[in-house]
């Protein structure tokens, strides 16, 4: 987020007042960038126009490899390279693999998974992005409005914010 | 998460609560100097530590032939106490995973340090694996690492081999579970810094988190599929420990019951951990408006119901013994409870079948003193548990020659001691610098939760904070 955008932010004290409230400035025809809480508001995405996220697919693939590798490792290692006789066993025996199988999925969905949501929201170690308003981990929820996306001049956004509830706003 | 809750439940937050108490109570202790007590509890914890670290440093050097091990019992303390850890080290993720698919609100209050407490037992139960290995230098060989033995791999068909997975999975996916739980929490306290450091290096950990609905949105779709992930991940884990015993052949062990039995004990001595220590933190940190004695008796409940599943267990597999007809399977198990080690057997079925019932008796499971001593007594059974299934079925075996008994050295006990040295000494530090409360959780259920909020729904006013 770069500092040169003009964002008009619209501070409001409950979850449910600013949830109403996304849905009162958008009749507007204002666009809303984001709003930002300190804790997750069921149905804002929505509100917002936020798109479902697709990380469940993402997780299901990091899945679907991880059992693959480790069934791969496991049939390449004992049944290929140096199969032996364990146990008057099979060399392909499945059902022994379904353990490891399984921890392999898991492993691999849970990294990757992780690994996905920090690229796809830009979180990393050591990055100095600060909140627009930093009492939004605190108590506050802010709705942030960038003036140059929008039509509408920032007086009257600035009114339709105060309409829809906020206690506060500020330009930044 | 903010639906309606019956006005009649137990209120989960108590002191009427505004976000910004929620923030303030939780941030203080990790903003605040250390106090005299958390130093002389980290003092002590560090001590015996130290006991520890040298006991199991000389273990290292000469080989476990300083433990008490004979020829017949070849596995005692190292195994018992890596089982008990690893029991322990379910309740955590337990909480955090199957409490969050079940939409329990009670686990947002205690679910960080149940986490943190997970992965430290784990931490504890991984330093016996790599000890009973006798040579930890080369506990890399349990991987499947190309080597120079003309690539000879492992042996995937032993549960010994998929304990090495299930823990390292379990302990890796617990940290990053944990850790992406903490993210938000962390950046509270970033922009709440005052000192350079700490706004460095919390802002470090926080990974430019901002709390955008967007990131929300998709944060909450990560903890429920990582909560997904996690629930049989935490039911494998122990399956697979009872899988080292039960795929041998040695009476008193070689049973079907095993995993789901060794899985209701690991959550049973799991949840009586947690109690220990949130009954502590609550009273050392001032928590009480957030581990309320609605908690406590949640958390006494499921020790109650486990507890019984663990009873049933035991007296399945006395049935069992004698219903099969093996002469060997019977003894294993008469020699148990009259066996030499009778009081071993005895104290397990006082404190791991006995006791719980207590619970039912709604005085006992709010009562805070008499649910402290409690979950102590539940770990001790526990760790009784292990000890009558490991060595009472080992010490007298097929040959009555080479019968013998079992006891510890100064450095079996000191191994033990030091898992305690780590354990505390790591939690301590955690209960110092990071958050022990899930303070968005706790915010993001508050409505309908705490006082404050529902006298306000039942009469709105209009807000005058601030």
């Amino acid at each position: 987020m770069s500092s040169t955008t003009n964002y008009i932010l619209g501070v409001y004290d409950d979850e449910d007042e600013v949830l109403h409230a996304v849905g009162k400035v958008k009749a507007k025809g204002i666009k809303v960038e984001d709003v930002y809480s300190p804790f997750p508001i069921h149905g804002l995405d929505v509100a917002v126009g936020h798109e479902r996220t697709r990380l469940p697919i993402a997780a299901f693939m990091f899945g679907t490899l991880g059992m693959i590798c480790a069934f791969s490792l496991i049939s390449y290692t004992m049944v290929f390279d140096w199969p032996m006789i364990i146990g008057g066993k099979d060399f392909f025996a499945l059902p022994n693999w379904i353990p490891i199988a399984f921890e392999g999925t898991v492993l691999f969905t849970a990294f990757g998974l992780v690994s996905t949501f920090c690229i796809s929201n830009d979180l990393w170690p050591g990055n100095k992005t600060l909140p627009l308003d930093i009492r939004t981990t605190d108590d506050k929820f802010v709705m942030a409005i960038n003036v140059d996306k929008n039509r509408v001049s920032a007086a009257d956004i600035k009114k339709a914010l105060k309409e829809s509830g906020a206690i506060e706003v500020n330009v930044k | 998460m903010s639906h309606v809750v019956s006005p009649i439940r137990e209120k989960l937050v108590t002191g009427g609560k505004s976000y910004s108490d929620v923030t303030h109570d939780i941030c203080k202790q990790v903003e605040g100097e250390p106090t005299k007590e958390w130093k002389i509890a980290f003092g002590i914890s560090c001590l015996v530590f130290i006991y520890g670290a040298y006991c199991l440093f000389y273990t290292w050097w000469q080989g476990i032939g300083v433990w008490g091990l004979n020829k017949t019992v070849g596995w005692a303390w190292d195994i018992t106490n890596f089982v008990w850890w690893v029991g322990i080290g379910h309740a955590g993720t337990l909480i955090s995973a199957v409490l969050l698919l079940f939409r329990q609100k009670w686990r947002t209050s205690i679910n960080r340090s149940a986490e943190a407490m997970t992965i430290f037992a784990v931490l504890c139960a991984a330093s016996f694996i790599l000890a009973h290995m006798g040579r930890p230098w080369l506990a890399h060989w349990a991987l499947p690492l190309p080597n120079a033995f003309g690539s000879l791999w492992v042996n995937f068909n032993s549960p010994l081999v998929w304990d090495v997975f299930a823990i390292s999975t379990y302990l890796s996916v617990s940290l990053l579970f944990w850790y992406m739980g903490l993210v938000p929490d962390l950046a509270t306290i970033r922009d709440r810094a005052t000192t350079a450091g700490r706004k460095f290096w919390y802002g470090f950990f926080s990974l430019g988190w901002t709390g955008s609905s967007k990131t929300w949105a998709r944060y909450e779709y990560m903890s429920l599929i990582l909560a997904g992930i996690s629930t049989p991940l935490v039911l494998s884990v122990h399956t697979i420990v009872s899988m080292d015993f039960a795929t041998s052949v040695i009476p008193g062990w070689h049973t079907t019951i095993f995993p789901p039995y060794f899985v209701a004990g690991a959550i049973f001595s799991g949840f009586a951990m947690v109690q220990t220590l949130l009954l502590i933190t609550r009273v050392v940190f001032k928590l009480e408006d957030y581990i309320t004695i609605e908690h406590i008796e949640m958390m006494n409940i499921v020790i109650t119901v486990t507890g019984s599943v663990v009873g049933i267990a035991y007296l399945t597999e006395f049935f069992i013994a004698w219903y099969s007809g093996v002469e060997y399977e019977s003894y294993a198990f008469i020699n148990r409870a009259t066996g030499p080690y009778w009081w071993a057997y005895w104290m397990m079925m006082t404190c791991n079948v006995i006791s719980p019932q207590l619970f039912w008796s709604k005085a006992i499971r709010t009562n805070l003193m008499v649910s402290f001593f409690l979950s102590i007594v539940v770990n001790v059974g526990m760790w009784f548990e292990r000890f009558v299934i490991i060595v009472t079925s080992l010490h007298r075996d097929y040959l009555p020659s080479s019968w013998a008994m079992f006891s510890p050295t100064m450095y079996d006990i000191g191994d033990y001691i030091f898992s305690f040295g780590l354990f505390f000494t790591l939690f301590f530090l955690f209960a110092k610098y990071l958050p022990v409360v899930n303070m968005a959780e706790v915010k993001s259920v508050m409505k309908g939760v705490s006082t404050e909020f529902t006298i306000k729904r039942i009469k709105p006013t209009k807000k005058t904070e601030e």
